[in-house]
């Protein structure tokens, strides 16, 4: 059940995976259909497929604030967007990356990249007093991570939103 | 099709300009007429037109363009298509976009734009039009190259025309109009190729409409909401069989007026805050919605929760996204209005085959009274009294021309023309029903006219709307477009007066006009039209009949009306269609309507 709950939250987001053609301004189109219409948008992630043609954008959306099932519908009336799968956590792959820049000084410097190993994180940079480090996994091991990096202090922290996609089923798996 | 036909003799591969390239593919579109005004970015084009077989209608503001855009459409079922230069003439095309997307008006306006090179720079006349117009299009287009251009006026065109109508804007910098291209008319398959995440639905789902046939048969106080999806998917004729094959009565929204006869004995009029007290309370009392390309707007539900709380709702719409919009249906149909009614009729009749409908005359008899309890009805004015709209209207209505368009703009006079006219035939009212922009009627009875010009046009406008938009009375006398305006003048902003009179305990705040300014008869004598003021009730016919005469230019008739006359029956917004203010003449009979 947790699994549905993005960064520990209510039960209130859904995320969508939306195929757009790779057009000038269909970003800007999905955005401002959500802000038109009231909906929120938690997270958003854009990049190219593997078809150029295409771009993928995956979108956690606040579902308090419409139905799922309209925005879904008014998504689909534009002409850019090709495909929306909505996609159910436990059903499928996500993957977040953080970048975050940790105060630790030389006496505690040991104790974050320890952290950091445990977690599988990487440490980019070290400087006199500060760490700068990224990891990638799951939205709640960046979450359990940040909590620990806390006590620390988190000097200035990036995540890029969610990105997923639908699982192997068996027989794919074959 | 062999090329050469496909492209109407035009060789592919032939160099021309961009600007040559934009008009070639709009006469390839098969546009006859459009509406706009040049300027610096749209320049280009303006140069090819005149070799053009395509007519060109000079407008006065690009508002009227617009609008007049939109009038052709209602009346034509065509795309009406209007050109206008970059920045301001862009912005001002902003309203009649809007207006179009609301009331799903097939329309496509070609806009100027800076050079490519000064995009972003803040240039002269430069705005940022597709970002503007994004939310009021049903898609727009920034096109970077002249090779570009025939795909982008193929897709503009077909999706305007597609699926639920709507506005498209495409938007040309001036450098892609005089650059040169190799020339190449997109085939139907490039075309779809080109938009493979549009796939409008039009069949229904064979067992939604088959459920819904069911429902139909065991309804026992059923109601056919109809609405404007039905007009544009051209289902009047299907509609009807629909209505005459199972005797359900029919109401036809402001948007589908014309859609069902109005001296059909199954026709209520229209629903909603001025509707027709039995189209009101047949609605709030019906087990059964059927509802054909209407989409619960707020001026019909009322207040949401309380309308029609005993109904079971079918709902037919091109548009999955009305689906549940509003009101959750028990029965979503996506489709074409025409396909869906006329399936949905063959499903009835299988049914019939082997079980009977149930017996509705008990309703109809109810519904009935309600119609002869409450007509609608106004206090006539006394011996040298003050003019009535109504009566002005409802002898505007006796003296025209079988298949009289009306055309009108939008408060008090729309509700009235709406109310007391008698649209019997499909595709002759045109009105802003979404958007209700003032100032709409004069461009769009223009626009009407230039598509229809077969039928007298009447235009029904306000004091207030008139003064919005009548600079283009001087395109239709030089362009000899006879349309005829009926202003209704009552001196205010009337319908605002009236919530100002009712909800505002008579505060009455900024909507008195003016009694003699402007001179109404001088300034349409000015732009070149015949001017015709009555203030008696002795003087109407005359005046009518003076207007239907005349042929050669266009007509305003100045009514001097009764500023105190209100529109009833009304829902006040936000309330339950049960609480329906009547005429108070008919108060005292309230309770029929239980």
């Amino acid at each position: 059940m947790n699994s549905a709950n993005p960064y520990g939250t209510a039960p209130t987001h859904h995320m969508l995976s939306v195929l757009v053609q790779n057009k000038p301004g269909v970003l800007a189109r999905v955005a401002s259909l959500f802000a038109r219409r009231g909906y929120n948008i938690f997270s958003l992630a854009v990049a190219p497929t593997d078809d150029p043609e295409f771009s993928r954008i995956s979108i956690v959306v606040d579902v308090e604030s419409a139905p799922l099932e309209q925005i879904v519908k008014q998504l689909f009336k534009l002409i850019e967007v090709v495909r929306i799968s909505e996609l159910d956590p436990r059903k499928s792959v996500e993957r977040e990356l953080m970048v975050a820049t940790i105060r630790a000084t030389p006496e505690q410097r040991g104790q974050v990249v320890e952290l950091a190993n445990i977690f599988e994180g990487k440490i980019l940079s070290v400087g006199q007093d500060a760490i700068i480090l990224s990891m990638d996994g799951s939205p709640e091991k960046l979450d359990d991570f940040s909590d620990l990096l806390r006590q620390y202090g988190i000097i200035e922290s990036q995540r890029t939103g969610r990105v997923a996609l639908p699982k192997l089923d068996r027989a794919a798996k074959k | 099709m062999t090329s050469k036909d496909h492209m109407k003799g035009h060789m592919a591969g032939e160099t021309i300009t961009g600007a040559q390239a934009l008009i070639r593919a709009l006469e390839m579109e098969n546009v006859d007429v459009m509406f706009g005004l040049p300027g610096g970015c749209i320049l280009p084009a303006y140069d090819p037109l005149i070799e053009s077989p395509i007519r060109h209608i000079l407008v006065r503001h690009e508002q009227g363009a617009g609008h007049m855009a939109e009038g052709y459409a209602h009346v034509t079922g065509r795309p009406g298509v209007a050109m206008v230069t970059s920045g301001p003439a862009a912005t001002n095309m902003v309203t009649p976009l809007c207006d179009a997307y609301m009331d799903s008006i097939p329309m496509v306006a070609i806009t100027g734009q800076v050079g490519t090179n000064a995009i972003g720079t803040d240039a002269f006349q430069e705005c940022d039009t597709v970002g503007i117009t994004r939310s009021i299009t049903k898609h727009n287009d920034l096109v970077m190259s002249a090779d570009d251009l025939p795909l982008a006026i193929r897709q503009a065109f077909h999706i305007a025309t597609t699926g639920r109508p709507g506005p498209t804007l495409v938007d040309i910098p001036k450098d892609v109009l005089t650059n040169s291209m190799k020339w190449h008319w997109p085939t139907d398959d490039e075309v779809a190729d080109s938009l493979p995440g549009y796939k409008p639905v039009s069949k229904g789902h064979p067992r939604m409409i088959k459920e819904a046939a069911q429902l139909i048969l065991k309804a026992q106080q059923p109601i056919l909401y109809v609405g404007g999806g039905v007009l544009k998917a051209r289902a009047a004729t299907a509609l009807r069989e629909l209505a005459e094959l199972t005797g359900i009565p029919v109401v036809t929204t402001l948007m589908a007026r014309g859609a069902f006869p109005d001296d059909h004995p199954l026709c209520l009029g229209m629903p909603g805050m001025h509707g027709t007290a039995a189209a009101v309370t047949a609605m709030q009392k019906s087990d059964l919605l059927i509802a054909l390309g209407s989409r619960f707007d707020d001026r019909v539900t009322g207040r949401v929760n309380a309308f029609a709380p005993h109904a079971k709702i079918i709902h037919v719409d091109i548009d999955p996204a009305e689906q549940g919009k509003v009101r959750k249906p028990d029965v979503p149909i996506v489709g074409d209005c025409r396909l869906v009614i006329e399936e949905m009729i063959k499903a009835i009749n299988d049914l019939l085959a082997d079980q009977k409908q149930v017996d509705i005359t008990p309703w109809r008899s109810r519904v009935s009274g309600w119609q002869e309890q409450f007509p609608l009805t106004y206090e006539p004015s006394e011996e040298g009294g003050v003019l009535k709209p109504q009566y002005c209207l409802e002898q505007l209505r006796d003296s025209a021309p079988e298949g009289t368009i009306l055309v009108s703009g939008v408060g008090q006079h729309q509700m009235w023309a709406s109310q007391y006219w008698k649209f019997n035939e499909p595709y002759t009212w045109v009105n802003s029903g979404g958007l209700g922009t003032m100032g709409f009627s004069v461009p769009a009875a223009i626009g009407a006219k230039v598509g229809r010009p077969d039928k007298t046009v009447w235009a029904v406008d306000g004091d207030g709307c008139f003064q919005m938009t009548a600079q283009e009375l001087v395109t239709a006398s030089l362009e000899r477009i006879p349309v005829k305006i009926a202003i209704l003048n009552n001196s205010y902003l009337g319908m605002v007066r009236q919530w100002q009179e009712m909800f505002y305990e008579e505060r009455y705040s900024e909507v008195y006009l003016s009694q003699d300014t402007p001179n109404y008869v001088k300034w349409a004598e000015a732009m070149g039209c015949v001017g015709i003021r009555v203030d008696d009730e002795s003087e109407v016919a005359s005046a009518i009949d003076k207007a239907n005469s005349i042929n050669d230019r266009p007509v305003v008739v100045d009514f001097r009306v009764d500023a105190g006359e209100k529109v009833f029956p009304m829902v006040a917004a936000g309330q339950s269609n049960d609480d329906l203010m009547l005429h108070p003449s008919q108060n005292s009979r309230r309770e029929f309507l239980r």
